[in-house]
């Protein structure tokens, strides 16, 4: 952080002053002339909020991809395919045992199931050439739209988050000020959206946890920089492949439920999560997973205020990012050079 | 001075006539005498769209497959000409079309159509190998976007229709004889002229980044304005092939340049073979032949039309998994098993490095 602020100075007042604006844009009492141009505050801290949020879906789904691509190299174009099976997988698993939470570890352990398998008889099979693996994880990708589309069909899929998690919660940031009485009016917000952003945090933490706090943390981290010296070293790469695939797969089913309580489970919905993780690992930084974090973070926050501010643009305002990072630091914000 | 007796006189010499294989002429002539014997679908859908499709692949292709690069951007620079086609020229949404005659809006959509596609380059060559996908990928979703919210210049969602090819010399080049004449002159233009590419000094140079590019920079290549430069011909190849496809279907819309229409793209120019100009046609036959009647067989077998899909990847999949040369590495291996004398050299022989793996992926692993 501070060999950042000693080597970009004019940055880092600029970052400096955007997180201050955000910052006061969020806690304190609009004026009237700030309502009059962008319009009220509520309507600005629920984009932000939803923002945030979504943001945190995206890391679910993009940790896990950064993760596979950062060890294997492997561009899993999948991704997106296996966060709509956890989806699926979710929504059978919460509908028939009624157990809202049930459905994370279950649709977690089945899609690393499935990951376990790609691996051991797809990848492995063609280690080193990642081109080929990319266009197989294509081949896998068309296959399973058309076979979900086939079992479940085209309808819209919902899984509904258990009754203490409905309804809004009180938070603590005001909205503004009631005209009659001079109360503080509080900001409410879905109760579930709020856990789950938090779960997410939690998953963050423990990956980061995990990755520079463990023994298999750093077989991989080591694996990251250098896979041909990890396993000269007599490491067993080929298990830890094994078991980061699957845990980066476990990862996108994992957010195939929340995903599925957030939105809904629908075809289609395959494409648009694997786009959103294609680009916040892009501008997060390829391997990385605060990059991933940081990348997810700000395409969130892009797409909601965008959608809440200039509707039209909105998607495209996620690729102008992309498009943008990719012209000043190619290798994305965190990633190393 | 053994040498100097055996070399052949000029006169000796065949002809670039006789050194044409006797397949080619005969495929060129069943190809050009089509229309006696073959019904308007099959001229103006399956080989229309077969010409259509290959040429885009084709651009591909080039860069797949000379360059290393696998771009997926290549139906969104199709699908750009084709609306630049639409808004410059004539159709049926009189009010955003300019209506310009046929000799400002082609030109004119194909140059934007090629800085479209040098900009992307320019952006995707900035990084490397697979990240290529990657980035190709989510321009190509990022324009689909655009579009379809676009209602200003790119009328949004219904995008344009009635957009018909000039009636040029009073011919309607819309019609069944003449669209297939048309898409087979285009096709066969870009196919000679990639042939020639590859063997001028600038395809060596592109092939010779693809291997090596390190090597290349250190003999002074410019490694980054060959591979920009592949992007913007590939560009050229594709704007005509889209600007032909709208022709074909009268009308342009954003699925027309969609995600899924990019990778069928990558689907037919894999299938065919990346490794000669001739893969992608054949990769787009067989494409078209199954989008037109998979859908019978399937019924037939009694499983609903709407699994081609299935169909297309498990295709997809089988050829990439067990010949990533595609159809054109299955021919080049079966044609080498029957030429070799299994007693001379049991196993390989001088085509052995045809049939490995894609020495681009070696390289980039390599790193």
């Amino acid at each position: 952080m501070r060999a950042f602020a000693e080597r970009h100075p004019y940055w880092s007042a600029v970052i400096l002053i955007v997180a201050a604006v955000l910052l006061w844009m969020i806690f304190a009492l609009w004026p009237e002339w700030l309502t009059d141009l962008i319009g009220r505050k509520k309507i600005f801290l629920n984009a932000v909020f939803n923002g945030i949020t979504l943001g945190g879906l995206y890391f679910l789904v993009a940790s896990g991809f950064t993760l596979i691509f950062g060890l294997m190299r492997n561009v899993n174009l999948a991704h997106g395919s296996l966060y709509l099976l956890g989806g699926y997988f979710g929504y059978l698993i919460a509908d028939w045992t009624g157990y809202w939470l049930l459905a994370f570890p279950a649709s977690f352990i089945l899609v690393a199931a499935l990951g376990v398998l790609l691996q051991v008889f797809v990848f492995r099979r063609m280690e080193g050439q990642d081109l080929r693996q990319t266009l197989v994880t294509i081949g896998i990708s068309i296959v399973m739209a058309d076979l979900m589309l086939w079992i479940w069909g085209g309808d819209f899929y919902n899984i509904n988050a258990p009754s203490w998690l409905n309804g809004p919660m009180q938070t603590f940031f005001v909205t503004g000020v009631k005209r009659s009485s001079g109360e503080l009016i509080f900001l409410k917000y879905p109760m579930v959206r709020v856990v789950i952003f938090a779960a997410s945090v939690v998953v963050g933490v423990g990956m980061w946890l995990l990755l520079n706090r463990t023994r298999i943390g750093m077989l991989i981290r080591a694996g990251v920089d250098d896979r041909d010296m990890l396993s000269a070293t007599g490491a067993r790469i080929q298990l830890v492949f094994v078991g980061v695939f699957a845990f980066g797969a476990g990862l996108a089913g994992m957010a195939g439920v929340v995903g599925g309580t957030f939105q809904s489970v629908a075809p289609g919905e395959d494409v648009r999560f694997l786009l959103a993780s294609l680009v916040v690992v892009i501008v997060g930084g390829m391997g990385s997973i605060p990059g991933a974090a940081l990348g997810a973070l700000i395409i969130g926050l892009a797409e909601q205020i965008g959608s809440v501010y200039f509707p039209t643009y909105a998607v495209v305002l996620t690729f102008l990012i992309m498009v943008l990072v990719l012209a000043f630091r190619p290798q994305g914000l965190l990633g190393r050079g | 001075m053994a040498l100097v007796e055996q070399r052949v006189e000029p006169s000796e010499r065949p002809t670039w006539f006789e050194r044409i294989p006797a397949s080619w002429w005969i495929v060129g002539v069943i190809l050009l005498i089509m229309p006696t014997f073959a019904s308007d679908f099959v001229l103006f859908q399956i080989f229309g769209w077969t010409f259509i499709l290959g040429i885009i692949a084709l651009s591909l292709m080039l860069l797949a497959g000379y360059g290393g690069m696998v771009s997926l951007v290549q139906m969104t620079v199709a699908g750009c000409a084709g609306y630049m086609v639409a808004i410059f020229g004539v159709s049926a949404i009189t009010g955003i079309s300019q209506g310009w005659p046929w000799y400002v809006s082609i030109p004119l959509a194909l140059i934007i159509a090629v800085l479209f596609g040098t900009i992307s380059g320019w952006l995707a060559v900035r990084t490397e190998g697979i990240y290529t996908i990657m980035i190709t990928l989510a321009i190509a979703s990022a324009f689909f976007y655009f579009t379809r919210q676009n209602y200003v210049i790119f009328n949004g969602f219904s995008g344009f229709n009635g957009v018909l090819p000039p009636r040029l010399f009073g011919v309607d080049w819309r019609g069944p004889i003449a669209f297939y004449y048309l898409t087979l002159f285009w096709a066969v233009v870009c196919y000679l002229v990639v042939l020639y590419l590859s063997r001028a000094p600038f395809g060596l140079a592109l092939q010779g980044v693809r291997d090596n590019q390190r090597r290349m920079a250190a003999l002074g290549f410019n490694v980054t304005a060959h591979r920009v430069a592949a992007y913007a011909f590939a560009a050229l190849l594709a704007g005509m092939g889209g600007i032909l496809l709208t022709w074909q279907s009268a009308q342009i819309s954003p699925g027309t340049a969609g995600i899924g229409p990019a990778i069928d793209i990558l689907v037919v120019a894999v299938i065919g073979g990346l490794r000669r100009p001739i893969g992608p046609f054949i990769g787009a036959f067989i494409y078209v032949l199954l989008k037109t009647f998979a859908i019978d067989v399937l019924v037939a077998l009694g499983l609903g039309g709407e699994r081609f899909q299935l169909l297309i990847g498990l295709g997809f999949l089988v050829i990439v998994l067990w010949s990533p040369d595609g159809i054109l590495g299955l021919w080049d291996r079966w044609r080498e098993s029957r030429g070799r004398d299994p007693l001379l050299d049991p196993r390989g022989g001088p085509m052995d490095d045809r049939t490995g793996d894609r020495r681009g992926d070696r390289r980039v692993d390599s790193r």
